[in-house]
């Protein structure tokens, strides 16, 4: 018998549907993947099995948890299901945590008020699961606060707190989506053990297709609250029965097209950064000695020719984004030089910046805090043609905002529009437009695309792809995502605590990583083919 | 820890040395000569000249303020010009009515205002919020006197439960003492509690939104446990802060407060001290409101600490 049943459930949230009609199995010690673009009603679905929806939403339908009907539950009931028989992991780690509580306290918590243990016996639980998901007591003594803890750290700590119980199903929503790639490995490999352990259900929500395939035994792919197709992972992913199904496989691997690739050593260097280390103040240990600093950045050099495609991968920490914002001239560099067309750019007043940064612009991971909400698009769009020599009239404003949204597949209607009114794939493609309106020769562009869903991401590499062949823009893309490096760059450089320990081809270094660090992330990067390849083997 | 707590320390001791500068120069700024004053219209020009030496007022300006400075520290506040004896004499009686006024006044706001913030904002939107809020709302609104005029009405007139004015001063016994503290601690809190529960029930649905509540939810505790025990500590902070902040509206709220009831505090002392131009009596208490706001922050710096481990450092 299943462990959880799900059977026809629709939920509404006020007048507006959410799912409809979702059917979902998980048995004991098996590990369900549910897939879906954002919106399709993955953490809907978590949460109603959880009980824990948000206020006006209504379900129907029936939802069985080792023979509990969840639906016509009592809140006394469900206070006893969570966090004994079912627990939660949540996508954002940073904040799923009391800033106040010690981690023992807040593991020990769910541990008192379900077994009534004293503190004492409560601790000492606390403390066996805290060894348990990686987190021995020398280091992290139940003491320890979570501000004290990284984020790979602090997901473990939600983690011990979902299984301290041994629950008999646990809820993953997106556990690994706010983590770099060698800290998702590690996640993903603590959760199938704690799965081979207990043989606990365990319910995988994620947008990675290449997540879920590595983890699941069975899956169900969800859109627009639908279930599209479900089955077993090999099966489905090999046959990709259902039409969607094949859309979102061949999302996920996509590479776009760029007949003209960029060899290096053709050209002068249109970027080149030289010695360049960055220090900030660190933490005071005593009152009398001054603090030694934190080296974010340390002696990096590197090159980037015109129009050339160039992908700065790490590990998250590792000093890319502070690089990142020294060539954006956001920072100032401790020590070293930054040449962008022949002219240092270091140590020069902001005035005399100017030029540097009409050619130079920026494109951000999250394009939903980048724009002003009160502004309209023609304004958001024309930010930078301040940086212009000559400042356009407003008539010919208006002319190169069109030009520009028509450029990223947008309509010159839409300049009238407000942010709010597009969605996220479309907002990046404003900030797209607004970073190529003044024809800049160089887009630093960091994580660009790790926001969006695998389908807009694939349209937004595909553009970013068109505008490099057509307009020969160079590109800095600064991202912990490899499939993001090998679908765009010529070049990859590898970067580990502060360092470039890597530099070479994109195949070259993502294929036969010769440092240690390379080849961790290539080792922990999620492969789809890798994955499905594999599955097929293990379920024949 | 620390070197949190240090820095705060020093902080607040730059401030009130800083105040101190400001309530000097006003004071030198401000027109009428106290020697003048305390002679009378018909004392000679020579006359007032031989207090202004007496009285030190001819010594330059830096070390007339390093003596006052000097006299504070040692709590030798000088001599008040109208009653002729030492300020610190006057300060001393008064200051037994108005601390306990202001801390039972400051205790009983929050004892007021944290419930009903945690009533209001787990019922956000439902009747019992809109009401709570609108009688936060009314009690911003009206003003203190105004409560305390109320206050006398059915407290002391109708249900004649207090007296409805003066002090019998601690001798008469503590009980008889805080009875005619009562109404007018009541009346200084109710404005303040309403502010206060405002800004306790925004940071409590602020913190119901974070992510680490639903992590709480998702260990089966109940709804009103998780309130208490997750998100009430995580509110404290700008609930603090609006309560250092509050201390000074108080004590200023004390002045009015106290001649409604007819109190001997240090509020009515200080009324009668500026209508008579007593400049002395004046400085010493201002420094002394000042200082009172200033160890309060203080205080509330010191609890962040204990609130928000992030603020302690790595131990």
């Amino acid at each position: 018998m299943s462990l959880l049943e799900i059977e026809n459930l629709s939920l509404t949230i006020g007048a507006t549907p959410i799912l409809k009609g979702v059917e979902l199995t998980v048995s004991p010690g098996e590990v369900v993947g549910l897939v879906g673009e954002s919106g399709s009603g993955k953490s809907m679905t978590a949460l109603t099995i959880m009980q824990l929806l948000p206020h006006l939403a209504r379900a129907e339908g029936r939802v069985a948890f080792d023979g509990i009907d969840i639906l016509g539950a009592t809140e006394d009931q469900m206070c006893a299901l969570r966090g004994d028989d079912i627990g939660m992991v949540f996508q954002e780690p940073m904040t799923a945590l009391n800033p106040v509580k010690t981690i023992g306290e807040q593991v020990a918590e769910g541990i008192r008020w379900h077994t009534k243990a004293g503190r004492a016996e409560a601790e000492d639980r606390a403390r066996k699961i805290l060894d348990r998901v990686g987190l021995p007591e020398a280091k992290f003594p139940l003491s320890r606060y979570p501000h004290e803890l990284s984020g790979g750290q602090r997901q473990r700590v939600v983690i011990a707190i979902a299984c301290a119980l041994k629950p008999k199903l646990l809820i993953a929503d997106e556990p690994t989506t706010a983590l770099d790639v060698v800290l998702q490995a590690q996640i993903l490999d603590l959760l199938r053990d704690l799965v081979r352990e207990n043989r606990m259900g365990l319910l995988l929500i994620s947008h990675d297709l290449a997540v879920v395939t590595e983890m699941a035994d069975r899956l169900t792919i969800l859109r627009h609250g639908e279930v599209t197709e479900a089955g077993d992972t090999a099966r489905t992913l090999s046959e990709q029965q259902h039409p969607y199904t094949r859309e979102l496989a061949l999302a996920s691997m996509h590479v776009p097209a760029r007949p003209k690739q960029h060899l290096a050593g053709s050209a002068k260097p249109l970027l080149d950064v030289e010695g360049v280390s960055r220090d900030y103040p660190g933490r005071r240990k005593s009152l009398f000695r001054p603090a030694e600093p934190i080296r974010a950045v340390d002696d990096v050099s590197l090159t980037i020719e015109p129009a050339q495609s160039v992908a700065l991968v790490g590990r998250s920490g590792c000093g890319k984004s502070t690089l990142a914002r020294m060539i954006l001239a956001l920072d100032k560099p401790t020590a070293g030089t930054i040449r962008f067309r022949g002219e240092a750019i270091t140590g020069k007043a902001e005035a005399e910046l100017k030029p540097a940064r009409r050619d130079m612009q920026v494109v951000f991971q999250d394009p939903y805090g980048s724009f002003d909400p009160r502004q309209k698009v023609e304004k958001l769009v024309a930010e930078p043609l301040h940086l212009l020599e000559k400042q356009p009239t407003q008539a010919e404003r208006r002319e190169m905002v069109a030009h520009a949204l028509d450029e990223v597949g947008l309509g010159p209607r839409d300049m009238d529009k407000y942010p709010h009114e597009f969605s996220g794939g479309q907002r990046q493609r404003l900030s797209i437009a607004r970073a190529i309106i003044t024809r800049p020769k160089l887009v630093v562009a960091d994580e660009p695309v790790s926001a969006l869903d695998v389908s807009i991401r694939a349209q937004i590499l595909d553009l970013f792809a068109e505008l490099n062949q057509k307009l020969g823009i160079a590109y800095l893309f600064i991202t912990h995502d490899l499939t993001v490096a090998r679908a765009m760059a010529d070049e990859v450089l590898v970067m580990h605590e502060g360092k470039i320990v890597e530099r070479g081809r994109t195949a070259d270094v993502l294929d036969h990583p010769r440092s240690d660090a390379a080849q961790a992330l290539v080792a922990a990067a999620p492969d789809l083919h890798r994955a499905i390849a594999r599955k097929m083997q293990e379920q024949g | 820890m620390t070197a949190y707590l240090l820095k705060r320390l020093i902080i607040a001791a730059l401030t009130l040395v800083l105040a101190s500068m400001v309530v000097f120069a006003v004071m030198e700024i401000l027109p009428g000569d106290p020697a003048r004053l305390m002679l009378g219209l018909n004392a000679s020009a020579d006359q007032v000249e031989v207090l202004r030496n007496q009285m030190g007022l001819n010594a330059p300006l830096l070390l007339r303020y390093l003596h006052w400075v000097a006299g504070l520290l040692s709590l030798d506040f000088g001599r008040s010009y109208t009653y002729s004896v030492p300020v610190i004499e006057l300060v001393r009686e008064r200051i037994a009515v108005s601390l306990p006024l202001a801390l039972i006044a400051l205790a009983l706001s929050t004892i007021i205002a944290i419930p009903v913030g945690v009533f209001s904002a787990s019922r956000q939107g439902r009747a019992g919020d809109t009401l709570a809020m609108g009688a936060a709302q009314l009690g911003v609104a009206v003003p203190n006197f105004w409560f305390a005029l109320m206050l006398i009405y059915l407290f002391a007139v109708w249900l004649r439960l207090v007296p409805a004015g003066g002090f019998p001063g601690w001798g008469a016994g503590i009980w008889t003492a805080l009875k005619s503290l009562i109404l007018p601690a009541i009346a200084l809190a109710l404005p303040q509690a309403a502010i206060l529960g405002r800004v306790a029930r925004s940071a409590l649905i602020e913190v119901l939104n974070e992510d680490y509540i639903r992590t709480a939810r998702a260990k089966g505790l109940p709804y009103r446990a998780v309130l208490w025990r997750h998100a009430l500590r995580n509110a404290m902070i700008p609930v603090l802060t609006i309560l250092g902040l509050q201390f000074a509206f108080l004590l200023a709220g004390t002045i009015i407060i106290e001649n409604v009831f007819y109190l001997p505090g240090l509020g009515r002392l200080i009324f009668q001290a500026i209508t008579q131009r007593d400049l002395i009596v004046v400085e010493s208490i201002v420094m002394l409101l000042v200082a009172a706001v200033i160890l309060i922050n203080l205080l509330v710096d010191f609890s962040y600490a204990i609130v928000d481990p992030r603020l302690r450092g790595r131990q």
